[in-house]
């Protein structure tokens, strides 16, 4: 990273930190914040978030590898989250796995070589009755049919232009 | 888009008159309003159905710490597979939920609430923060409650951040500290040293609704309703192979037969009761009742039709369980994972009935040795398929 871009990381980060407060129960909303605004919470965020609380980088880690909201593997500016528990298992989504696959070019765990598109899998949704559902960002779509991936990939790409940011975390 | 009416019956909750639970607490005693709650013998409807009153009644007389204060959290993690009904309340009913967490501030004597909300619901919390900001500007919240000298009571948000163990209360209390979501030892119990180490009441979104209704009616209105050790309605969270998916209020104690009827799933051939952490019921058994004496749940119904394969489900929970567990203690985290390949054996048809019987007195010792609730229960789904479904999962050759 270069030396400005580590300046205005850690100057986000005091900025977080002030609006959350030095204790260590701001930890993960601190982290939360650090990751909507920069997409992943790198090893030098880590540090930073660290010094500022005043614990170990270590414990940093030990929090952000737990959550699986926090440790997502993948980096992408929209984040793909498929429900693979029991209900929407029943409901079909397999076949959604398969063509967001297709269609995003990627596999499960991987962000797409423009940083755009991450997909993961995640645990019960609480959708159950309207499943397959899917979680992208903060947004839910629900009963999701293969044919559909496209389409929602499609509303993604048009907000992801001047007011890409924005757009991204509503 | 997001449909979050997933309403299938009309609510109790919609025929109260809103903050009159609040209302009726503001003019009584706090011990009568705990001899209230526990007179209608509510118990808890986050699972594990711990008698509320007597939850209230500890946390009301544990002793502060000093420099601190008693806390009231309501625990909207909602994450064990197949429920959704807390949802579904938070969107439609959350003034009652927050006038609830009031009603037991008042009880305990706490000056702090807090929502402990899914990140998996993150949408929700422009509404919520709404109806709390709304909430503050009509003295239902801050300082001198209600006209009430004294009383003061506020509630913030605290989101999670994907971690299905965190729903249990002494591991949400740990990430609400800004800590891996690892169960704490118990006792002590957080009603005596819960959040910083204060005096914390941990109750279900669900709960805190039935609270209001019980002190704007009565108790023995609440009481009246279901059966004797499960008094009131419940909220069921109904998905799988049925016509009409969705939240039912039904009184405790009605049969596996009677819910089938109502949500259109008549022919299943089993249903999971309690999400993956309950128990399977076979269709032989669907005159069994949903109370907390008998097949108990938080509120996850999920229907099977005729087609389905219970090795695939039994695969599906115990997948869920082995990226679940927190891997604090060996009989979970070893344990899941064994479960599964033996999951995986039957599957490839290779599982000998002795190790299949292996595989089962493991079951019981996660259910006695593990650490938390997830754990104890996190075989029984597997267990149960087995015990009814032998048939099924048996010498499966990989054509079937
Ligand atoms: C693994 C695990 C997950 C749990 N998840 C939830 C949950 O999502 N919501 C909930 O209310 N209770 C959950 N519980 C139960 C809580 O520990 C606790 O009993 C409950 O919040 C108490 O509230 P109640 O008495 O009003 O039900 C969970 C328990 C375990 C062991
Ligand atoms: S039982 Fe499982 S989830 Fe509970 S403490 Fe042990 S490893 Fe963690």
């Amino acid at each position: 990273m270069l030396v400005g871009q580590q300046q205005r990381l850690q100057e986000d980060i005091r900025e977080i930190v002030a609006q959350h407060g030095h204790d260590r129960s701001a930890l993960i909303p601190v982290l939360q914040e650090l990751q909507k605004r920069h997409t992943t919470v790198s090893d030098f965020a880590m540090q930073v978030v660290a010094d500022e609380l005043g614990i170990h980088p270590a414990e940093v880690y030990g929090v952000t590898s737990f959550y699986a909201f926090l440790r997502q593997p993948t980096k992408g500016r929209f984040v793909f989250r498929l429900c693979r528990t029991i209900s929407c298992e029943l409901g079909g989504k397999s076949r959604v796995a398969r063509q967001l696959e297709n269609d995003l070019g990627i596999a499960f765990g991987e962000t797409t070589g423009d940083g755009r598109f991450g997909l993961e899998w995640a645990s019960c949704l609480g959708m159950c009755d309207q499943g397959p559902a899917l979680l992208v960002n903060d947004r839910v779509y629900t009963r999701v049919t293969p044919e559909q991936v496209h389409q929602i990939i499609d509303e993604c790409k048009s907000t992801f232009g001047a007011h890409a940011r924005q757009a991204a975390h509503s | 888009m997001i449909q979050v009416n997933s309403k299938k019956t009309p609510f109790t909750f919609d025929s109260i008159e809103p903050e009159s639970g609040l209302r009726a607490a503001l003019g009584m005693s706090r011990a009568d309003i705990i001899g209230e709650v526990s007179a209608c013998a509510l118990r808890g409807r986050g699972g594990a159905g711990f008698p509320t009153g007597t939850k209230w009644n500890l946390a009301a007389a544990a002793r502060v710490k000093p420099g601190g204060a008693k806390y009231v959290v309501c625990n909207a993690d909602e994450g064990e597979p197949g429920t959704f009904k807390d949802r579904v309340l938070l969107a439609e009913h959350a003034d009652m939920v927050f006038e609830g967490m009031t009603i037991g501030a008042r009880a305990i004597g706490a000056p702090h609430g807090i929502l402990y909300l899914r990140s998996e619901y993150v949408y929700l919390r422009p509404h919520l923060e709404s109806v709390l900001a709304r909430r503050r500007s009509e003295n239902l919240l801050g300082k001198d409650i209600g006209g009430v000298a004294g009383f003061t009571f506020d509630i913030h948000i605290h989101m999670g951040a994907g971690a299905y163990v965190c729903g249990e209360e002494t591991a949400l209390i740990e990430s609400l500290e800004g800590y891996r979501g690892e169960p704490r030892n118990r006792p002590p119990f957080p009603v005596d040293t819960g959040f910083q180490g204060q005096p914390t009441v941990v109750n279900n979104v669900e709960t805190f609704a039935w609270v209001v209704c019980i002190l704007s009616r009565s108790a023995s209105w609440f009481k009246a309703i279901g059966t004797k050790t499960s008094t009131g309605y419940k909220l069921l969270s109904v998905s799988g192979d049925c016509r009409e998916p969705g939240v039912y209020e039904v009184p405790l104690g009605i049969s596996v037969a009677e819910l089938l009827a109502k949500v259109g799933g008549e022919g299943a051939k089993a249903v999971q009761i309690g999400g993956a952490s309950g128990h399977c019921v076979p269709a032989s058994e669907f005159g069994r009742k949903i109370a907390f004496e008998d097949a108990s749940t938080g509120g996850s119904i999920i229907v099977f039709g005729p087609g389905r394969d219970m090795l695939a489900v039994a695969r599906n929970f115990m997948e869920f369980f082995v990226e679940e567990s927190c891997g604090q203690c060996t009989p979970c985290r070893a344990g899941n994972t064994k479960l599964l390949e033996g999951v995986e054996m039957l599957e490839r048809g290779e599982c000998s009935m002795s190790y299949l019987q292996e595989l089962l007195a493991l079951g019981e010792t996660m259910q006695l040795a593990s650490k938390c609730g997830l754990g104890q229960s996190s075989p029984n789904a597997f267990v149960s398929i087995v015990k009814h479904f032998k048939d099924e999962i048996m010498g499966r050759t990989l054509a079937n």
